[in-house]
């Protein structure tokens, strides 16, 4: 029996929960039953450290985006400049007197968890883009002067990042930005300009980045430079991978993962562990169920009320933002990309980005289970 | 409207497309899967294993060197180390090594390399305390091991020479493997920290077949060099045993003989020429080279005047002097210059030309006949000889009698010796032979220069009857020597002469008689000078011998061979600047005759 919604009409908590879309969430807890299968593996067959650890979380950002998902759609565009201005106010603490780790400063520490406000700020910006498309009409996107508040809402939070430093998140930040200006329309050209004038900036960039992260790019390019220092990481990764050969080694026989020649296997590069003792059919079984959660998202967007530009805006620029992570940090485990210090959300031990990306797919999950009404501004 | 339905439109058409490249760029991630996983899959899986795969050699046993009798000169002792693990210490590195102090003898200067060869090495790399632990310190460390979480015992085996100096000539030593020898031998053995490489003598001769065959530990380690578990063990092959001639009791007798003296002393086998005794004192105790040997002990074996290092039986060269005249006698009876009955009237001198030859007795000894002119070592009676043969026939006969060249005795700075004729010094002069030097070649000055090793073979191969035996360490079963087709009442006189030097009623040796009266022996003296007592020193009141310092006296020969009626045993010494053969060489001779009846060696 097909239940006859009225438009615009509110509905329950009770009926909120069951619009859920949860095949969306079977596949989110297939892909963290995997990280904790990894992590299992990755502490020698032990719980501890990792994957009980990271359960938790996982249980934890499931709470998390229900919570995001029954609240209203009409909340997160109320408070997007709020939230925008405040997490760019945490940004500029933690680029002051932020908390010091790997030589970057990245954290506040609150005692129980550590905030990375670069994490929050992915989530800001698609808002506040998203809010400002929804409310500017077609021929201003398609007029530079139309595309100046936007680009500054993009590029102020972008530099408080790249300063800290983080190339790698706010390279991230500024990907899913251009994919919202593409989806609302900037033409074509205007990306072609941009481009190349970053193109022609490049050598004076170049001068502006870190040593280390003109060493990982070097490196990257030419792991053999370095087989001791930057370039091991990326020579072992290819090992690790490449001996996995199409079914693996066997889950907890990894030689690579286990004999510590892989580096950062629990992190950044879990998905070379996975796919060293899984082979080449494991990896692509992850990197399926991703491409579906991705598919899903755009079908989430599709599906909403046409009227509900905002909620398709946030949807798409959210989702933009998990198949950045998944894609560039496969690709950098595999020797595709630069080591630019992305983990796999979902799989990779780290609270923050389960938490935030779990967060993000409550949003996601908010406007699609209000599909059928439009959004009251 | 239609522009609310255009911006619509425009996000869903690029939705689609950004949709589409996401499907793209996660199909170009599967394509570098497949391409690193299954097309480079093999080479990486190669890779992988040789990360974590890991051999080691294991050293084999190096073979024992043998005396004749299976008593073992160079064997392999336990070696017993003591190791600290500081990973499992428990943080108790520095009271664990106060504690242990004592008991090991550590010094400060241990210590604190100790301490840094800690700080340097990953911590579960064990870290050498202390080498050479005495069974006192091996007992107290296992025994109160449950208090020192860490410290371990670890037996290894290290080239030991249980007879020290007895035996330092001719095996030599065994020592760390050189950047030369690595050029020289690509043997993996060689690569392996502490492997140990023959380095002079026999060690360093035969030291291919002592090595033996390496073994092979295959294990799986981890990033930082761990060993996590052994894979494979082969175990290697120890190295063949090398069995020497020589008898150790004779060799200890033979180098105890020498006392403080400067010298060598060669015994042989006159039947077979194995060598029953091969002694250059003083020698080394060749255990302190094994594990390097210290700045101090080397310097003092180097500048040590009498030389220990040099291997004095095949590599010093002395004239023969008097014991030269056995060779010239053989020649002159084989040319049929003299018979038994020859005789010469020594008046003391002899004048060639316008130059003077002395006898060593300055009065002269009178008429004197082969034999008494051996006995007597008449120095008149052997210049005229030699001047009547001429120097060839007498280099033809020292050649015979093995003088004048080397022997495949596997030992490194063997020298030939000189046999001096015509074509010799016209080669090395470029001057024509004088008769003179044949005068005083057949006295063995001038010069002839003989090896101990080829003078106590010229001894076996006359008294054996002539047969041309090769001095040898390998026991051999060949079949006989070749005879040198010497006439046996040539050989019966020259006999004859050397019975009468000892035995005979003011032979120039009778002191070298044995003990057991049972047993007769022969020999000869000789005394060669090492300078001339200047006109400045003899103003000076230097007259004698003994007067000079020690280095320029001159050195002393004997040889002798026993039993006299049935010959065993030849021996030939010298003993350095020993200024008489009678007076110090020949005690010794017949100290090491003695011996080797004694022991009545097969």
């Amino acid at each position: 029996m097909a239940i006859a919604y009225n438009q615009n009409q509110e509905l329950s908590l009770k009926e909120r929960f069951f619009n859920l879309n949860f095949v969306f969430i079977f596949i989110l807890i297939l892909l963290a039953a995997i990280g904790c299968l990894t992590l299992y593996s990755a502490a020698g067959g032990k719980l501890t450290p990792w994957a009980l650890n990271q359960g938790i979380r996982f249980g934890l950002g499931i709470g998390v985006m229900l919570v995001a998902a029954m609240i209203r759609p009409e909340f997160y565009y109320k408070i997007a400049p709020l939230f925008y201005f405040f997490t760019l106010f945490l940004l500029l603490v933690v680029d002051i007197a932020g908390h010091t780790g790997m030589g970057a400063q990245r954290w506040i520490n609150l005692g129980f968890f550590k905030l990375q406000p670069s994490e929050l700020m992915k989530l800001a910006i698609v808002l506040q883009l998203a809010r400002y498309f929804s409310n500017t009409s077609y021929e201003e996107i398609r007029t530079i002067r139309g595309i100046i508040i936007p680009l500054i809402i993009v590029a102020v939070p972008v530099a408080f990042i790249m300063i800290q430093p983080d190339l790698g998140t706010s390279l991230m930040v500024l990907f899913c930005a251009t994919a919202l200006f593409y989806l609302a329309g900037v033409q074509w050209w205007k990306f072609a300009a941009a481009l190349g004038a970053v193109a022609a900036a490049a050598p004076v960039l170049w001068h502006f980045l870190h040593d280390y992260q003109k060493n990982r790019i070097l490196t990257f390019l030419d792991p053999e430079r370095d087989p001791q220092g930057a370039g091991y990481h990326i020579i072992q990764a290819k090992i690790a991978l490449g001996s996995g050969g199409a079914w693996g080694k066997g889950f907890l026989s990894g030689t690579q993962s286990h004999l510590n020649f892989l580096p950062e296997k629990h992190t950044d590069f879990i998905f070379t562990m996975f796919s060293e003792e899984f082979g080449m059919a494991g990896g692509v079984v992850i990197l399926l169920l991703n491409l579906i959660l991705i598919s899903y998202g755009y079908w989430f967007a599709f599906r909403i009320h046409n009227a509900n530009y905002f909620g398709k805006m946030v949807i798409l620029g959210l989702n933009t933002n998990y198949f950045l992570y998944v894609f560039i940090n496969v690709a950098m485990v595999i020797g595709l990309l630069p080591v630019v210090g992305i983990p796999l959300p979902l799989i990779s031990y780290g609270g923050t980005v389960i938490i935030s990306v779990m967060a993000s797919f409550g949003i996601m999950q908010s406007f699609y289970v209000n599909r059928d009404r439009e959004l009251k501004k | 409207m239609r522009k609310s339905n255009e911006k619509l439109r425009i996000l869903l058409k690029r939705s689609l497309l950004l949709f589409s490249a996401n499907i793209l760029l996660f199909f170009i991630l599967i394509g570098r899967l497949y391409y690193l996983q299954i097309y480079q899959g093999e080479k990486y899986a190669l890779l992988a294993d040789s990360n974590r795969l890991s051999t080691r050699l294991l050293v084999p046993p190096r073979g024992s060197i043998n005396d004749r009798n299976g008593v073992e000169l160079a064997t392999n002792i336990q070696n017993f180390q003591a190791l600290l693990i500081a990973e499992q210490t428990r943080g108790n590195t520095d009271s664990i090594l106060k504690e242990i102090t004592p008991i090991l003898a550590l010094s400060d200067k241990d210590i604190a390399r100790i301490k840094k060869d800690i700080s340097r090495h990953r911590r579960f790399v064990p870290v050498k305390v202390k080498d050479n632990l005495s069974w006192e310190e091996v007992a107290t460390l296992m025994i109160n091991n449950y208090r020192w979480p860490g410290l371990v015992i670890d037996q290894g085996l290290i080239r030991y020479y249980p007879f020290g100096k007895y035996t330092a000539h001719p095996l030599g030593y065994v020592g760390s493997v050189s950047e030369k020898d690595l050029q020289n031998s690509d043997a993996p053995l060689l690569q392996v920290p502490g492997f140990k490489i023959g380095k002079s003598g026999f060690e360093k001769t035969y030291d291919e077949s002592l090595r033996g065959t390496e073994g092979i530990l295959k294990y799986e380690v981890n990033a930082y060099g761990r060993i996590m578990r052994e894979i494979e063990k082969i175990d290697g092959l120890k190295g063949t045993d090398l069995d020497l001639t020589i008898d150790i009791r004779l060799q200890q007798a033979a180098y105890d003989a020498f006392g403080d003296e400067s010298g060598a002393a060669v015994v042989l086998d006159v039947h077979t020429g194995e060598i029953l005794a091969f002694v250059s004192a003083p020698a080394f105790d060749a255990n302190l080279f094994v594990d390097g040997i210290s700045v101090k002990n080397w310097n003092n074996l180097l500048y040590n005047e009498k030389t220990p290092l040099t291997d004095k039986a095949v590599s010093g060269q002395y004239s023969p002097g008097s014991t030269f005249k056995i060779a010239v006698a053989l020649a002159a009876l084989e040319a049929g210059i003299i018979d038994e009955k020859t005789t010469y009237n020594c008046t003391g001198r002899m004048k060639l030309g316008n130059h003077l030859f002395h006898c060593w007795r300055h009065y002269g000894h009178g008429k004197q006949d082969l034999i008494e002119a051996i006995k007597n070592s008449c120095d008149i009676y052997f210049y005229e000889v030699a001047l009547e043969l001429g120097i060839e026939k007498i280099a033809a006969m020292s050649r015979r009698l093995g003088l004048g060249q080397t022997y495949d005795l596997g030992l490194e700075n063997q020298k030939a010796g000189v046999i001096p004729d015509r074509q010799w010094k016209q080669e090395k002069f470029k001057a024509p032979w004088q008769q003179g030097e044949t005068v005083i070649a057949g006295i063995g000055q001038g010069y002839v220069l003989v090896t101990p090793v080829q003078l106590a073979t010229m001894l076996a191969r006359v008294v054996n009857g002539g047969y041309a035996v090769t001095p040898t360490f390998i026991k051999n079963n060949n079949a006989a020597p070749p005879s040198l087709n010497l006439k046996p009442e040539h050989i019966e006189l020259v006999k004859k002469g050397m019975f009468e030097v000892v035995n005979g009623t003011g032979g120039t040796a009778t002191r070298a008689k044995l003990n057991n009266p049972n047993v007769k022996i022969g020999g000869k003296t000789g005394t060669t000078q090492v300078r001339r007592i200047s006109l400045k020193e003899r103003a000076e009141g230097i007259k004698k011998d003994e007067d000079l310092p020690w280095k320029y006296r001159n050195h002393a020969w004997f040889m002798a061979y026993a039993p006299h009626d049935k010959p065993r045993y030849a021996v030939a010494v010298i003993v350095e600047h020993g200024r008489s053969g009678a007076g110090v060489a020949a005690p010794i001779a017949s100290k090491i005759l003695e011996e080797a009846i004694k022991l009545d060696i097969r």
